[in-house]
This record gives C-alpha cells, sequence and structure tokens, in this order.
C-alpha cells in the first residue's frame, strides 16, 4: 500500500470529495471509485446519464506535417483515410505484436493529432510517442493541463443541448466525431466517444476550466437524472459492452488478434511496429482467445481466476468479472485455449478453491437499443 | 457514524454476535456493509455440524467489486445457517443486524463472546 510518490489530484479532486465520493489510488491518481454507489452509477447511465472525471487519462499533442505518419507507423489501424474532424480506436503494439496500449487517434486538423492513451501506460506511451516524434514533428505531453470528463447515457445529448448552442450542436457529431465547443462558458473540444456501451460524449478543455463545466453540466442535468460516477462503474459498464481494460484483459502479454481486437488490426497496411511479429503470430495460429462468459453456477468470477474444464484441467484465465447490474447476471472475460471458445462451450471458474460453472457467450453482454 | 447496536459485541473484523438464548448469532456490521457496497453474494460454506474455532473462515460476501472473507468470532457448532442469504444477498444491505444474520453457533466457551469488543470499543475502532 506504500507508493512512493504522493497522489496525483484531478482538478475536479475537491468536486469528487465534496460530493463524498469514496476516494481510491488509481494509476498514481487519487479518484473517486463510487460516490452513491456502484449500482445505482451504473444503471445511472444505462437509464439517463453519468458523469465522469477521466482527467487522470494522458492527452498527447502532435503537430506537423508528418505528424499523422509518425502515429500512423505506431499503431495497428490505418490513419491514412481518417479525415480531419474524426477519431479512431486502435492499438500500439511493441516489436513481438503484444499490446502496449489500446488508444484513441484525434484528427483535430489536417496536421494536428491528439492521442489519448491510459493513464497507467501514459509514461511509457509518451516517452514512445516522443521517441518517434524527434526530428519530424513537434510532440507536447498536455496531459497535465488538460481536463477530460465523459457524459455518458440516453439523456447525455439532452442535457449537453441545456447548455446553449454549442450544446445543442452536439446533437449533430457523428460518432467518433469530434469538435470545438463553448459550453458553459468554457471553450472545449468534445468528441462521440465513451467507454460505456450508451450514447454520449467526451469533453476535454483546459485543466483550470473544468470545475465551471462539471457544475454547468450538474446545473442543467441533474433534473433530467445526471449522476457523477466513479471507477467502479466505469469498469462494470465497459465489461457489459465488452470493452477492453488495459492490464486487465490485455497487457504486453496479449496480442490484438486472440483479444479480439482484429477489427483494430490493418495487415494491408505497409508497415507499422509489431507488423511482422504479428504476421508470425496469424501464420502459427492463435493458441488461445478472449471470450465472455457467464456464470450458471453461484458464484462471481474475478480478475486471475483460473478457468477449467469439466475434468478440472486449466485453460484459461479470467480477466475481468463482476456482476453485471443491467444484464443481472455475473459476467465474466477470460482467455480460453482454442476449442473451448465458442459460444455455449462449458466451462468452469476456480473461485477460490470452487468450481462454479459458466457457459461463453456472445458478447457484448449489452447493447444499447436503437 | 455507522450504525453500531448495543446488544452484542464486536470483533475488528467487522462481524458481530448477539448472544440469543443459547446460541450465538453472528453477522457483519454496517460499517462492513457500507465498505462493501451492493452485496450481491452471500457464500456460507459452513454447514450445520461443522465444528469452527474461533478465527476460522466461514464463507464470503461479494459485491459488485469487492469480496471479504466471514470470520467466526468464536469457537463452536454451527447450529443454524441462514438460507434466506442465497437467494437475496441484498438482505445484507437492508438488515444487516437483524434478519442477515448469516450463522448461529452453539459455543463451546460462552465466555468468548464476552471477551469480544463492546459497543463502546468497536466505536472506538472505527473512529480512527
Amino acid at each position: 500500500m506504500s507508493d512512493e510518490a504522493p497522489l496525483k489530484k484531478t482538478p475536479l479532486h475537491a468536486e469528487h470529495v465534496q460530493l463524498g465520493a469514496r476516494m481510491v489510488p488509481f494509476a498514481g491518481y487519487d479518484m473517486p471509485v463510487q460516490y452513491e454507489g456502484v449500482k445505482q452509477e451504473h444503471l445511472a447511465a444505462r437509464g439517463a446519464a453519468a458523469l465522469f472525471d477521466v482527467s487522470h487519462m494522458g492527452e498527447l499533442e502532435l503537430d506537423g506535417a508528418e505528424a499523422g505518419r509518425v502515429i500512423d507507423e505506431l499503431i495497428t489501424n490505418d490513419l491514412s483515410k481518417l479525415a480531419e474532424g474524426r477519431a479512431l480506436y486502435t492499438c500500439a503494439l511493441n516489436e513481438s505484436g503484444t499490446i502496449l496500449d489500446d488508444l484513441i487517434v484525434y484528427r483535430r486538423q489536417t496536421d494536428k493529432w491528439l492521442v489519448v492513451c491510459n493513464a497507467s501506460n501514459r509514461e511509457k506511451i509518451a516517452a514512445h510517442i516522443a521517441t518517434a516524434a524527434r526530428d519530424r514533428c513537434a510532440f507536447v505531453d498536455a496531459s497535465d493541463s488538460t481536463a477530460l470528463i465523459a457524459l455518458q447515457g440516453p439523456k447525455a445529448m439532452a442535457i449537453a443541448a441545456r447548455l446553449g448552442d454549442g450544446g445543442r450542436a452536439l446533437g449533430e457529431l457523428r460518432s467518433f466525431a469530434l469538435c470545438d465547443a463553448m459550453l458553459g462558458g468554457v471553450r472545449c473540444l468534445v468528441a462521440r466517444t465513451g467507454y460505456t456501451g450508451e450514447d454520449g460524449v467526451e469533453i476535454f478543455c483546459a485543466a483550470g476550466d473544468v470545475v465551471t463545466l462539471w457544475r454547468a453540466l450538474f446545473e442543467v442535468g441533474s433534473e433530467l437524472g445526471l449522476k457523477p460516477a466513479g471507477l467502479a462503474a466505469r469498469d462494470t459498464l465497459r465489461l457489459e459492452a465488452r470493452l477492453s481494460l488495459y492490464g486487465n484483459d490485455i497487457d504486453e502479454t496479449t496480442n490484438p488478434l486472440e483479444a479480439g481486437l482484429a477489427w483494430t488490426v490493418k495487415l494491408d497496411k505497409p508497415s507499422f511496429l509489431g507488423k511482422q511479429a504479428l504476421l508470425a503470430i496469424k501464420a502459427a495460429g492463435l493458441s488461445r482467445k478472449l471470450v465472455g462468459f457467464e456464470m450458471t453456477g453461484r458464484g462471481i468470477a474475478r480478475h486471475g481466476y483460473p478457468l477449467l474444464d469439466a475434468s478440472g484441467a486449466t485453460i484459461g484465465t479470467c480477466t475481468s468479472g463482476s456482476p453485471g447490474p443491467t444484464v443481472n447476471k455475473n459476467i465474466g472475460l477470460g482467455y480460453v485455449k482454442l476449442g473451448h471458445d465458442a459460444v455455449g462451450s462449458k466451462l468452469l471458474v476456480d473461485c477460490r478453491g470452487k468450481s462454479i460453472e459458466a457457459v461463453v457467450v456472445p458478447t457484448p453482454f449489452y447493447r444499447r437499443p436503437s | 457514524m455507522s450504525e453500531i447496536k448495543t446488544d452484542r459485541r464486536y470483533t475488528s473484523d467487522h462481524e458481530w454476535a448477539l448472544t440469543d438464548g443459547g446460541l450465538v448469532r453472528i453477522g457483519i456490521t454496517a460499517y462492513a456493509v457500507e465498505q462493501l457496497g451492493d452485496i450481491t453474494l452471500v457464500n456460507l460454506d459452513a454447514a450445520v455440524g461443522a465444528e469452527l474455532t474461533a478465527g476460522a473462515a466461514f464463507g464470503t460476501v461479494e459485491s459488485v467489486k469487492t469480496l471479504a472473507d466471514l470470520f467466526s468470532p468464536i469457537s463452536g457448532t454451527v447450529v443454524e445457517v441462514n438460507a434466506a442469504l442465497a437467494d437475496q444477498p441484498e438482505l445484507v444491505n437492508d438488515d444487516c443486524y437483524g434478519g442477515a444474520w448469516m450463522i448461529a453457533i452453539a459455543p463451546t466457551n460462552p465466555s468468548e463472546v464476552e471477551a469480544l469488543l463492546d459497543a463502546e470499543a468497536y466505536g472506538t475502532l472505527l473512529s480512527k
């Protein structure tokens, strides 16, 4: 429990404390894990709207004619067709084809790019990109001066619209599109993205402005059911939507093909870091796959629990697991050996010595009503 | 400050022990419930007839995010298990000092209960 460096605080730290949040250390920050309760916050995001402080995430800015190519060489997805004002989700690999981080890359203007990385990987990814950018384009790690909040849920856009013209215009923003906007008097960059499986936006602004924006959103949003939501609800929401969590489901021991992220990998790109290794992995054939399962017996799978076949032999490991408050089942993700990955495959979860039955199911566990 | 009842004794692991006739009922405290959040699963591993020594694990409670072991505050024989909690774990959130007792023990040595923390001492522990 003795972290050497003192915990960092986001610019919203005092708001969280005042709202009665329980604060926990996460990726070097003192972050709100929950306010009212994970279930209420989860259900608010599914039924109305929730506001998350994700200012701990890393914001890396690249500027210059070469910037797009610098990023493109480091990622599995293809930036060559990404238009101005659009974003995409991607993996960044190391030379052995395993995952350094998962990222969202935003093209703000023709030569102006923003890369958002996980807080726990910020230093690693900042150094990685800075090295590639040297002598080719400008690179700035803007994480400390940038705040990021996520407004998510079926009422998210209605709440944004209550902040005036700038907010109303966001209704036109397509999924994975971004634009500049004035919201509650604050200059923002807004993207129609999120990590909950719901509609909504992620809003970047200067660290010094975010308290104003946070309060303005609650002022107009509370009567529509907007609640603050912490890291715990963020985790159960993303798990139901089967969005990967770095450090749990993906890391430097996993590759994007086995993690179900092949859709982010464009092997027809001329080159990218890790491509040769990934081609070799593909040629050799995968040995395991990340699958979703639900518990059919009474138990909750947790990160690290072994997955067994009917004979009790280990066939994999659970990477994420918890009750799913919307699907109302105990759900999980885990790597299993090929042969056990088909939907309907029965497996056992070793819940601290007790074997509890589970079955592989299609994912996402939850899909929002269209 | 979490609710503490003066009619029973406590452990530093946030279990309570209430003498009820010749039995001692065991449950978890309001503080424990607040720390756990919404209880989603109660596993009572100890069956009726099981012999427990003080400090022995007799089950687990799980919430959305975490899992906590249940430890018997005293030694004795399990004489009742609250079967309702298997299907209604949320009872623990609603009534942790009443209907959501977990097991009842016939104590080997009834004075073990008196040696546990009283309400005041438990309150002091929580205020630290």
